[in-house]
């Protein structure tokens, strides 16, 4: 006699069309050519990278397109060990928040080539994108961001950006 | 002008891992049960519920308020659901105290909470999208570099996330509803659980649990009532307030957050507290990860920004030690942490305190209280006083 069930795990999946709208759009065909796009508010003229299309202080459309820089600096950072279902990358690994040169706003990004022992805040990098006929309109189109070998930035030049 | 309200009735669960007896409506059941009938009332009192819960990807159950009708006593009576992350609880119970005190009705039933074992929070917080790497590693990947730019910022010694850690696990030896009970828990022990999130162990992150919480918040006659019936103080409602602010902006502060600094300081000029060290006699706020402590103590001004890791350091927030102000006595969101329900159970236990029913982790004349709750990226703040006193 086997025991009675009482519960069950059940997995489910769930596939959809994602649609950008006009603003993440720009930004993801820039990723398919390998380029960062940020918009920049024609009021505060700050640069958002990854904009949804509104400045989100002054509620106005950012509608100025600029190329950013392939470079940019670790403003914090961890080290992941944890893992979890759906979990894609080697642990541990370092999670980083990335402020490219000439934005305004930074975002996570992976760290490789640098031991995590010598991760720190202030160390520049730069984006290490796919092959050429990989690159897609998506955030995997970076596979990481390494070390460029530049001094570490002070942290009076990012310190609004942790 | 708004009317006077108060808590006067109080239910939990006991926080666990795994509540594998009863589904998510038997969880809430136990809470309002035991709510209700504190307050001396059957669900024939209750005029309305006002429901909360963390985002419903959680466990794959969309608008569960709807199928929770029945098990909250509400069929037929005007419901409400609120959304606001992590601090949903906290936000849960301002609604409901809005309906009081804004003399709609004389009773309503608040409740929150999270069935965990039946959910996948760290997949649901980490799906995959076009638009950002597949990294975030749950709330800990979000929050540590946050904890890493305080460090830097602070100056704090690496050891004070760890004492939050210790301190908070000793309170909870003293409240039977908490999920996590460590007899053993020192310093070492902390430092020697894994690293999950460099900086943080282990040890210094909140548990995943299974609970509820319910209040009744009444009026003033309704509070009178209980009072006569029940023989239990009504916890009165000094100040609430709710702010929030967007996840994303040139130069936000997510280490002290405007939204919060903000939402302190509109609740402290309700309550007419001028120092929160002084004025409070307790506060319960939401610590998932240890150093949201000395994080905290600073964003809502008890101390000056820069010295909260002091506080913690001098034992302060020690319910133990003798602090003079003790944080978490019920051992908080590092001990039990049914999500949707724990910013509830931040402002259920001011209440306990204010109401003298704490039991072993009671603050000897409990007076004033703060209750307070953050959420997503801490952008939603939720807080409110409560005291023995009548407004
Ligand atoms: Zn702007």
């Amino acid at each position: 006699m086997s025991e009675p069930v009482t519960m069950m795990a059940a997995p489910m999946r769930l596939d959809y069309v994602f649609t950008p709208g006009v603003a993440q759009g720009k930004n993801m065909h820039g990723l398919e050519r390998g380029v960062f796009i940020g918009q920049r508010c024609p009021k505060c003229k700050k640069v958002y990278t990854l904009s949804r299309g509104s400045c989100p202080t002054d509620g106005v459309p950012t509608d100025e397109i600029v190329e950013l820089s392939n470079t940019g600096t670790v403003t914090t950072y961890c080290v992941v060990n944890v893992p979890f279902a759906g979990q894609s990358i080697e642990l541990p690994y370092i999670c980083a928040q990335i402020l490219l040169d000439g934005a305004n706003l930074s975002f996570m990004g992976l760290i490789q080539e640098i031991p995590a022992g010598e991760i720190r805040m202030g160390l520049r990098v730069e984006a290490v994108w796919v092959p050429p006929d990989e690159l897609g309109p998506t955030m995997a189109s970076v596979k990481y961001f390494r070390p460029n070998g530049e001094p570490d930035a002070a942290f009076e030049t990012y310190k609004e950006y942790l | 002008m708004s009317e006077r309200c108060a808590v006067i009735g109080i239910g939990q669960t006991v926080a666990k891992s795994k509540r594998e007896d009863v589904s998510i409506a038997g969880l809430v059941r136990e809470a309002v049960v035991m709510a209700v009938e504190d307050a001396g009332l059957t669900f024939a009192d209750i005029d309305a519920v006002v429901v909360g819960k963390a985002p419903d990807m959680f466990e794959g159950v969309m608008m569960p308020e709807l199928y929770l009708a029945g098990a909250l006593g509400a069929v037929g009576k005007p419901m409400m659901r609120v959304h606001t992350a992590g601090s949903v609880g906290g936000s849960t119970a301002i609604v409901a105290s809005h309906l009081v005190a804004s003399g709609i009705h004389d009773r309503v039933l608040t409740v929150a909470f999270e069935k965990q074992s039946d959910s996948d929070a760290m997949w649901a917080l980490s799906v995959p999208q076009p638009f950002s790497s597949p990294l975030l590693a749950g709330a800990g990947g979000y929050f540590a570099p946050i904890i890493r730019a305080y460090m830097h910022r602070s100056g704090a010694p690496r050891d004070v996330g760890m004492k939050v850690a210790v301190k908070d696990r000793l309170h909870a030896l003293k409240n039977p509803y908490a999920h996590l009970h460590l007899p053993d828990i020192s310093l070492q022990m902390v430092e020697d659980s894994i690293m999950l999130w460099d900086p943080l162990h282990y040890l210094e992150s909140c548990p995943s649990s299974d609970g509820a919480a319910a209040m009744v918040i009444g009026s003033e006659r309704a509070a009178a009532q209980a009072e006569t019936d029940t023989g239990r103080r009504p916890a009165w409602i000094h100040g609430m307030a709710m702010r929030s602010e967007p996840t994303m902006f040139a130069g936000r502060d997510q280490v002290n957050p405007q939204a919060g600094r903000d939402c302190a300081a509109d609740l402290y000029r309700q309550a007419g507290i001028s120092d929160p060290r002084a004025d409070f006699d307790m506060a319960e706020v939401y610590v998932p990860f240890s150093w949201y402590e000395p994080m905290w103590l600073e964003n809502l001004g008890f101390c000056a920004e820069g010295d909260g890791w002091k506080l913690t350091e001098a034992g302060a927030t020690s319910l133990i030690d003798g602090g003079d102000i003790p944080w978490n006595c019920s051992g908080g969101v590092l001990s039990s942490n049914p999500i949707g329900a724990s910013g509830m159970l931040r402002f259920l236990e001011t209440a306990l305190q204010i109401r003298g029913e704490a039991g072993e982790h009671q603050v000897p004349d409990a007076r004033r209280a703060l209750g307070q709750a953050y959420g997503g990226g801490s952008q939603f703040f939720s807080m409110w006083v409560v005291a023995v006193d009548k407004p």
